[in-house]
């Protein structure tokens, strides 16, 4: 029997609010513990809790961009829990009136564009740090308690491993355009949580689900769904029924594990916020924060096909971050050869981030630096091999493109009379090319040409040196 | 209207309280007149009144996104009955 793998995905990001989401306390990360709390954040009684306009301002732009209703009217509500990460012992969050209800999100999946339903999007604050380093108890940092949230919800339409992982990407680079969240995995701004099923194949009914939360990595999430469906099929092939659980992903040992039931569902409660008011949005509101939206990538990767000529594999490749096409714009206006920006950033950039373990946040040099590296070839100071050579050094933080040529006295030779004066010596000492040569082997000169580079330490204009090469070669034919 | 005694086990759980049986006897008499007393809101006629989604007629109340000072860790602290390396301290939790 064949099975498919049915994935629904929520996606937590935090906004880019500098203050939390109903207190002025800052949300900056990294701070030391409990340093950025307040009565309000830290749930004393009595306070009164007033919503920061940016949340709404992010969400409304995020729930835009993922192309989804904006309510004119929504609501907050309390999701009652005991846990101590959360001092209220409620999440003030959005139950049945959220911000934004059903976008799509159009992801390639092989070449193909499939639409993902967003069910809805609504904001909620983020809960604080359980620290379990104590031996006798459990500590908790309240900093990133009312941290703002926004939860996406998706459709189950996700099947399978990839297609999460495509969604997700997906998702990110957009939440990452926008400006709303700066999406940092390794600082826990972007969270998914997934509910994974199997069905047999064609089958309309969904399976039973498990819960996997907090994955987060993309990495963690593709291995995560891919072990856990597998278990799941396992069972089912077994004769067994699975379990509607949540289960603990272990990213170390790579599997699943049942988290310990709980003895009751979940019962959150949810009523009202009475401490908010509603947040009411007009359809003139609505079309103005429309009109402010960037553009997104699918939009820029068509502009830069059409008004840079760019291959459609490297308009996607360049237009998947906020940051490529950033430096790869500002880099194609200081100097106009689009496709060889667009090589630099596809190839040798990516390779080098990752040998140093940066990324395009922290490129050590400017577009300007990589203009100038573009200009040095075109202008044939250096050979397209030598420029290999400077980026490394640029990665080395050596200085500016010229200066590192200059520094390393890399620039071809450009004086055609020394450049002669190596080539007839070469000559000279291979009688037998020559001999080739003139036999009808044309293979002789390129044998020739590699020890006129190897002699210039790669410095000679390989087009220079190639016609000189057939000078000094007839020339000596002749004689 | 009345509550049962289950009822009353289940929402004292919920909100992490234990009674004996003497008091869930007396929790589902009293909360059950309580629950009466409110039902009687059910006797309003209110065929031309607008169903409402909040207490207050009021909307789009915010502030601005502007950072404003942040207790220090000590006050943070102040109130609570166990701490340890800046941080509050309870009893050890499942990850
Ligand atoms: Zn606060």
């Amino acid at each position: 029997m064949e099975y498919e793998v049915v994935v629904g995905m929520e996606i937590h990001a935090e906004l880019l609010t500098k203050t939390k989401i109903f207190c002025s306390c800052p949300t900056k990360f990294g701070d030391p513990e409990n340093t950025h709390t307040c009565p309000i954040c830290l749930g004393m009684p009595g306070v009164l809790p007033v919503l920061n306009k940016s949340v709404v301002k992010y969400a409304v732009r995020a729930g835009l961009a993922l192309n989804c209703k904006i309510a004119n009217f929504s609501k907050m509500d309390r999701k009652n829990y005991f846990y101590p990460d959360l001092p209220k012992a409620y999440q003030t969050s959005q139950y049945d009136r959220p911000l934004c209800l059903g976008g799509t999100v159009n992801i390639n999946v092989n070449g193909k564009t499939k639409p993902i339903g967003i069910t809805r999007i609504h904001i909620e604050e983020d809960a604080g740090k359980l620290l379990h380093e104590s031996s006798d108890g459990t500590l908790v940092d309240v900093n990133r308690c009312g941290v703002p949230l926004i939860e996406i919800v998706s459709e189950p339409d996700i099947r399978g491993p990839e297609e999460a992982r495509i969604f997700a990407e997906k998702v990110r680079n957009t939440l990452e355009y926008t400006g709303v969240s700066d999406c940092k995995m390794e600082e826990g701004s972007i969270r998914f949580d997934v509910n994974v099923s199997v069905r047999e194949k064609g089958s309309k009914e969904l399976g039973t689900r498990t819960e996997m939360k907090n994955l987060n990595s993309f990495r963690a999430l593709e291995r995560a769904i891919k072990y856990e469906s597998k278990r799941q099929i396992i069972e089912l092939k077994k004769g067994h029924s699975i379990v509607q659980e949540t289960r603990k992903w272990d990213d170390v040992k790579g599997i699943s594990s049942a988290m310990r039931s709980k003895e009751d569902a979940q019962d959150y409660r949810y009523f009202p916020e009475p401490d908010l008011v509603p947040i009411v949005i007009s359809d003139d509101e609505i079309k103005k924060a429309k009109d402010q939206l960037p553009e997104m990538p699918e939009a820029k990767k068509e502009r830069y096909m059409a008004e840079y000529n760019l291959p459609e594999y490297d308009a996607n490749l360049i237009t998947s971050t906020k940051e490529t096409a950033r430096f790869f714009e500002s880099t194609v206006n200081l100097c106009n050869h689009p496709k060889q920006v667009a090589n630099w950033l596809m190839v040798d950039i990516p390779a080098h981030l990752k040998e140093k373990d940066l990324t395009m946040d922290t490129i050590p040099f400017s577009p300007e630096d990589l203009a100038e590296l573009i200009n040095l070839i075109q202008d044939g100071t250096i050979s397209g091999k030598i420029a290999k050579s400077v980026m490394e050094k640029m990665f080395d933080e050596e200085g500016s493109p010229k200066e590192i040529v200059e520094k390393h006295n890399w620039a071809q030779m450009q004086d055609t009379g020394e450049l002669k004066s190596i080539i007839e010596k070469i000559v000279q000492d291979n009688p037998k090319s020559v001999s080739d040569i003139a036999a009808g082997n044309k293979k002789a000169y390129g044998f020739l040409t590699g020890q006129v580079m190897k002699a210039t330490k790669g410095k000679a204009n390989p087009q220079l040196a190639n016609k000189i090469i057939r000078e000094v070669v007839s020339k000596k034919i002749d004689e | 209207m009345s509550i049962s005694n289950e009822e009353v086990t289940y929402v004292s759980k919920l909100a992490r309280l234990r009674f004996n049986e003497e008091e869930t006897n007396k929790m589902a008499e009293e909360l059950g007149s309580v629950l009466d007393y409110v039902a009687t809101l059910n006797e309003v006629d209110t065929k031309d009144i607008q169903p409402t989604e909040h207490i207050l007629p009021v909307s789009n109340v915010f502030r601005d996104d502007v950072v404003g000072t942040p207790l220090s860790n000590d006050v943070a602290l102040s109130n609570a009955p166990d701490q340890e390396n800046g941080c509050f301290k309870v009893p050890r939790v499942l990850d």
